[in-house]
């Protein structure tokens, strides 16, 4: 192996591709080369850095400087500067000077353990980091029903939604004796304010692909479907490479390592929709269907895409399943809480001081996730609140910053955890506002198959529309309740029963604000 | 033309998506005609009222025809709160146009979506298949004429 | 095997079998669940919520319409929450409805308007979310009216699932979330055959027949006009549920009186054409078994069928009897016959149908179906439009003392009346055609192997001096379907079809289920109206339909006889091809004889 004394890892998504980041690596290695240091420092291709600058962002290590907003005609300035005199180039640094550097905890990553190392379009660099060890693993050395053992056993829970144990959801379908099953991965991540998923799938779609694999094997599905939304136009070419490269090296395909068992696994776009992030209307959506979701029971994992049994599972999820199965269950569990096990991914946006992405252990406090991997908040700012979970999110004041982000402390506020979207927002933002956004997203996304969802998001966003104008009255805010908690309990899935979150979270921790704004008239 | 497409795809509904999709893109004006619907529902063998119902669900696909650019303006909390309608308004004056409608050169056509997964660098907006981020009204009024030009 | 389960509804213990849902077992044990979207004769849609219900153990409400019974369940059906949460539900709706209910054709049948009574509901509670849009009036049968709709899926689950027309569909999302056809074209401009189920089943008056009521009263009241009145099969066995009747009270000579006060100058019988049409599809098909044809005669009444054939069996339509329905033929001869028989100028006839079917509006606009020498049929009134004719004249239905039609083209036959059964036509053509090839009577009338409500049934008739007779019966498009595509690969691949005779109605039930009918129309009250029809059959001195007095005078003094050069001209009709898009002529698909 070669030496290197300092790696660039240059972050390749849909931003810095937008910014020429492909000439500018190009432009790179020929400066690099031009001062004969090619064989000294190390370009790296790579995925999310784990913070979200401008432009083209790059960190150097060991030195642990993150630039960003580098453009082109800087390269000869930060070659000169930063890797032949040493003087790393503050004018590109990170907003405070580089004072502060985004906490990369690599050795207590399971999901992003690879991301922003590996070139996620080699398969090579995954497989030289451990990568498909734990395929071949439960492939040839243990029995399906081992596999949804281990994975039972880790206490694995959905990072999708309401955080369902992974291993009992496979052991409903591990059993059924049919002709045909399938192993869904849900892709369609839309969230506001959550891209989780996307960025996991950028820096090391390979990781996504073995925990599909694995899924596969253990409930015996011969199939996998990647359903991912259109918009996510680089997962999708890395996810494609991946698969190729897979069915290349016999990774996938026909009696893989000699084992009988036959896999593959194929991309499907969507076309925008939401309400296709729940199971059932993702389901109705890649049978070419309206996105409506399905009357459960029966379940997908009894009864699902093309009537087959069908195990549907998110992003996160499955890209946890490699670790256990390599690592173990025991070591997977050294991480998070007794109840709520592993790592969880966050993605940290709004006024704090660096908008990040982490993965911290399961239980960790919001306080310490915002101060410790987003550098706290934006200078001159005050914290107000926090919009955790996206539109389908609660508010939280400050009084609950020291809450852990688990399923069993957050409770009520459980089903917010799966989207990992954190929204800081400062002292002189409006929760009503904020809140107003949140209702006409929801109307605009409601599927409109049940009545409560279709009337009540119109009648919720009707209802706010006239608070934020100042014509509102306290009368109005008890309709919203009203009306949000009966779309909470008679709705048809979990899209209608979600705005009573955001409603009932801002109300209560912020009632001052609605009272000073309806009697403002 | 929509033959055509259709024939690179196993006539199974469940490829409806696809299909609608590359036809949609195929078309200069960005859209999925009476015409092109009938082909497919005879191609797939799926009523022309499935996909018609199919492709008003679902918010990337158009009915009618729309600009050479389409632009999608993300309207989510996390790009709203960085100001996103400023960026809408900025827009609106600089096309001369609403939400919904095209530009009378047929250049751009303006819509708002929901979230698309950018929202580190919101607020955010995609022309066609390119993604803008750190909108600022100076910032979109370059890009504008960038993309105007070509 | 469905096993039998324990469950508890509202501490009641119950025993149902475990492929029940809540809301079937409630029914059966008559515990009622308020609803609205649930109806029992359709797979539930699950839309408006209201009758969800609490399960012990279960942290939220759970829909009764599609949650399945299981062992030890307890079901609570009323609670402070429960009630909350369906008056808000029922709020909501209303704030997205055009609460029009005085003018509203659902008036006093309106599943919605009842419920929101029920609970006691304040429409005024929550401010309206309604955004207006036009109506669509495009069709001939049928006027769709989108403010009204509440969007529950029932027309859509009956026009794609029971009847696989294939027209209407939810288009956009969300709050702008409606029913629609393709590219919003209008009813008009889609595979529409007109068959008004949709109408039956909405819950509100978003769908409803496009009235011409005020047509037939301008008419009446016209002293230069000679109105000529028609009643199908199947009303003299609807008309009573609306007037505190029984369901399934045979009434023809109540219905002759109200037709009377109402004012129509003269009062005739559907049933006498229904006769006629077994004499001429009758004769049509002996002389198709006699010749030994491979292709079967298909009958061709039902007007949401015929439609339905021309669009997606266009290649079939040979098959089709060229028989005119009994409505048409009788507009036919109400403008022939009867005028040279009455000396009336035929240019002053308007001639009224009152059928229990929407899609008859249709067939009547149909610019071939004049060979009268003006528009056969002039107004077409469902039974329901009937209903409301006799309540704006003040009638006392249940009442009026009983009358006789007037004479000429009024008699009929038990086969005549069973017409509006699905199986009926069949059992009367055969009664017919048997005595055709065999000039004796059949020695049983009744073939009970083609009556009841089985979606597709078949039979074997041996006819004496020609051998075996495959007969089929479908009724509802999803089982013509399954008919007509078992007839189209037998002869394709065999060169023959499995049947040589083959009865089709649109509607499930036939007749009695016809699109026009009455309002909280199911499967039960559909049966309970056929069986009223047979027991008229009995109840008649002449039940074949060759032995219709007043049908063998229009032939010896107009017609000649049977399946004769007048009366393939004036009886007899053709067929068109039509795109499965659009619904609209594309081209002929067979020719006029």
């Amino acid at each position: 192996m070669k030496f290197f004394r300092s790696h660039v890892l240059v972050g390749i998504n849909e931003t810095s591709i937008m910014a020429g980041v492909q000439d500018f690596i190009k432009a790179l290695r020929l400066e690099l080369a031009k001062h004969n240091l090619q064989e000294e420092i190390n370009i790296l291709e790579t995925g999310p850095l784990g913070f979200f600058g401008r432009g083209i962002c790059l960190s150097v290590y060991p030195e642990n400087i993150n630039y960003q907003d580098v453009k082109l005609e800087d390269v000869p300035e930060l070659v000169s500067e930063h890797f032949l005199k040493g003087r790393p180039l503050k004018r590109l640094m990170l907003d405070d000077g580089g004072k502060f550097s985004p906490k990369l905890n690599y050795s207590d990553r399971i999901v992003l353990r690879n991301s922003g190392i590996i070139d996620p379009e080699n398969i090579d660099e995954y497989i030289g980091a451990g990568g498909y060890e734990a395929w071949e693993k439960a492939l040839t050395r243990m029995q399906p029903a081992d596999i949804v053992a281990e994975v039972k056993k880790s206490g694995l829970r959905g990072r999708g939604g309401a955080g369902f144990p992974a291993g009992v959801k496979w052991n409903f379908t591990a059993p059924i004796d049919a002709p045909q099953k399938y192993v869904v991965v849900n892709a369609d991540e839309g969230e506001p304010g959550t891209f989780k998923d996307r960025l996991i799938m950028e820096g090391d779609p390979h990781q996504l692909l073995e925990g599909t694999m694995i899924c596969a094997r253990a409930v015996g599905a011969t199939q996998a479907w990647i359903y991912i939304r259109g918009e996510y136009k680089l997962c999708i070419d890395r996810l494609q490479k991946a698969i190729d490269q897979c069915r290349e090296y016999g990774i996938l395909g026909k009696n893989i390592f000699g084992s009988g068992f036959d896999l593959d696994i194929f991309i499907k776009i969507g076309a925008g929709a939401y309400v296709c992030g729940e199971e059932t209307a993702l389901i109705e959506s890649l049978e070419g269907n309206r996105g409506n979701p399905r009357w459960k029971p029966p379940f997908p994992g009894v009864e699902g895409l093309w009537k087959c049994p069908t195990v549907v599972n998110n992003v996160e999820t499955l890209a946890n399943v490699p670790f256990i199965i390599q690592k173990g269950a025991d070591e997977f569990m050294k991480h998070g809480t007794p109840e709520c096990t592993g790592t969880k991914v966050y993605t940290i946006l709004g006024d704090v001081a660096h908008p990040g992405l982490c993965e911290v252990d399961m239980g960790t406090t919001l306080r310490t996730i915002i101060n410790d991997y987003a550098g706290g908040m934006k200078k001159g700012f005050r914290f107000k609140a926090a919009l955790v979970g996206g539109a389908a999110g609660v508010i939280l004041p400050d009084k609950l910053l020291d809450v852990k982000m688990d399923f069993s402390s957050l409770n009520q506020y459980a089903a917010v955890l799966g989207s990992g979207a954190i929204l800081v927002m400062n002292e002189h933002q409006s929760i009503v506002d904020i809140l107003w956004s949140i209702l006409r997203f929801f109307r605009h996304e409601s599927c409109g198959k049940c009545a409560p969802c279709r009337n009540g998001t119109q009648q919720l966003y009707r209802l706010i529309s006239k608070i934020k104008k100042g014509k509102g009255t306290m009368e109005d805010v008890d309709l919203m309740l009203t009306i949000a908690e009966t779309m909470q309990q008679t709705s048809f899935c979990a899209l209608g029963q979600s705005p009573i979150m955001g409603v009932r979270s801002a109300i209560e921790n912020f009632k001052d604000e609605f009272i000073a704004i309806t009697k403002s008239k | 033309m929509y033959q055509e497409i259709c024939s690179k795809y196993a006539p199974d509904k469940d490829n409806l998506i696809y299909i609608l999709h590359e036809i949609q893109n195929s078309h200069p004006q960005h859209y999925i005609s009476e015409e092109a619907v009938q082909t497919v529902a005879e191609y797939l063998g799926v009523p022309a009222n499935h996909i018609y119902g199919v492709l008003t669900f679902y918010t990337m696909y158009s009915t009618k025809p729309r600009g050479k650019n389409i632009i999608r303006l993300c309207e989510s909390p996390p790009c709203y709160i960085k100001g996103s309608e400023n960026i809408l308004r900025k827009l609106k004056t600089l096309l001369d146009t609403e939400v919904g409608e095209t530009t009378k050169d047929g250049c751009f056509t303006l819509e708002l979506c929901a979230c698309l997964g950018v929202c580190g660098n919101a607020p955010v907006m995609m022309i066609n298949n390119d993604v803008y981020g750190d909108l600022t009204e100076e910032k979109v009024e370059e890009i504008i004429e960038k993309v105007r030009r070509g | 095997m469905a096993k039998t389960v324990n469950i508890w509804i509202d501490d009641k213990h119950l025993e149902v079998p475990d492929t029940m849902t809540i809301i079937e077992a409630a029914d059966k044990h008559g515990i009622y669940i308020p609803r609205l979207c649930y109806h029992p004769d359709l797979p539930p849609t699950a839309n408006c919520g209201v009758c969800v219900v609490e399960l012990v153990g279960s942290p939220v409400p759970k829909r009764a319409c599609c949650t399945p019974v299981a062992e030890g369940m307890k079901v609570v059906t009323n609670s402070k929450k429960l009630r909350t949460y369906r008056k808000t539900l029922v709020e909501m709706i209303l704030s997205n409805h055009d609460v029009v209910c005085p003018t509203c054709a659902a008036n006093n049948k309106c599943e919605l308007q009842t419920l929101a009574n029920n609970l006691g509901v304040d429409p005024e509670s929550l401010p309206s979310i309604l955004r207006k849009d036009p109506v669509d009036d495009s069709s001939l049968s049928i006027v769709r009216d989108v403010n009204k709709c509440i969007a529950c899926g029932r027309c859509i689950t009956v026009c794609n699932e029971v009847q696989t027309v294939y027209a209407l569909t939810f288009a956009d999302r969300g709050i702008d979330s409606h029913v629609d056809t393709a590219f919003s074209l209008g009813m008009a401009n889609s595979p529409c055959v007109n068959c008004g189920q949709c109408t039956v089943y909405c819950p509100t008056g978003a769908l409803r027949e496009r009235s011409e009521i005020d047509a037939v009263w301008e008419a009446i009241l016209d002293p230069e006009k000679h109105v000529i009145v028609q009643e199908a099969p199947s009303i003299r066995v609807s008309l009573g549920e609306e007037f505190g009747m029984p369901f399934g009270s045979v009434t023809p000579n109540k219905m002759y009186a109200a037709l009377r006060k109402i004012g129509f100058d003269s009062v005739m019988d559907t049933n006498f054409t229904a006769d006629l049409t077994i004499m001429e599809e009758g004769t049509e098909c002996v002389a198709k078994l006699v010749a030994g044809e491979k292709r079967p005669l298909i009958t061709s009444c039902s007007p949401g069928w015929v439609k339905f054939m021309e669009t997606y069996y266009p290649d079939l339509a040979d098959c089709v009897s060229t028989a005119k329905s009994p409505m048409s033929m009788f507009g036919t001869l109400s403008k022939t016959y009867y005028a040279k028989e009455n000396n009336i100028d035929p240019a002053k006839i308007v001639s009224v149908a009152i059928m229990p079917c929407t899609a008859k509006k249709f067939e009547a606009r149909r610019p071939e179906l004049s060979d009268s020498g003006f528009q056969d049929t002039d107004y077409v009134l469902t039974t329901r439009e009937l209903i409301r004719m006799i309540k704006e004249a003040g009638i006392d239905f249940a009442n009026i003392p009983e009358e006789e039609p007037d004479e000429g083209m009024s008699f009929y036959t038990g086969a005549g009346t069973i017409f509006g059964a699905t199986g009926g036509v069949m059992e009367a053509a055969i009664r017919s055609a048997y005595y055709l090839v065999t000039k004796t009577d059949l020695e049983d009338l009744e073939i009970l192997a083609v009556r009841g409500l089985d979606g597709v049934k078949e039979a074997t008739v041996n006819i004496p001096g020609f051998g075996d007779v495959h007969v089929a019966v479908a009724h509802g498009l999803s089982n013509a379907r399954k008919v007509m595509d078992q007839v189209r690969e037998g002869l394709a691949t065999k060169g023959e079809s499995p049947w040589h005779f083959i009865e089709i109605m649109a509607c499930p039930g036939g007749c009695v289920g016809g699109g026009g009918q009455p309002y909280g129309n199911d499967i039960a009250s559909r049966a309970r109206r056929g069986q009223a029809l047979y027991a008229e059959d009995r109840s008649l001195p002449v039940r074949l339909s060759h032995r219709n007095p007043e049908v063998l005078k229009v032939y010896e003094r107009f017609l000649g006889e049977p399946n004769s050069k007048l009366a393939l001209k004036l009886l007899h009709t053709h067929y068109f091809k039509r795109s499965v898009n659009t619904g609209q002529v594309t081209a002929e698909a067979t020719h006029k004889h």
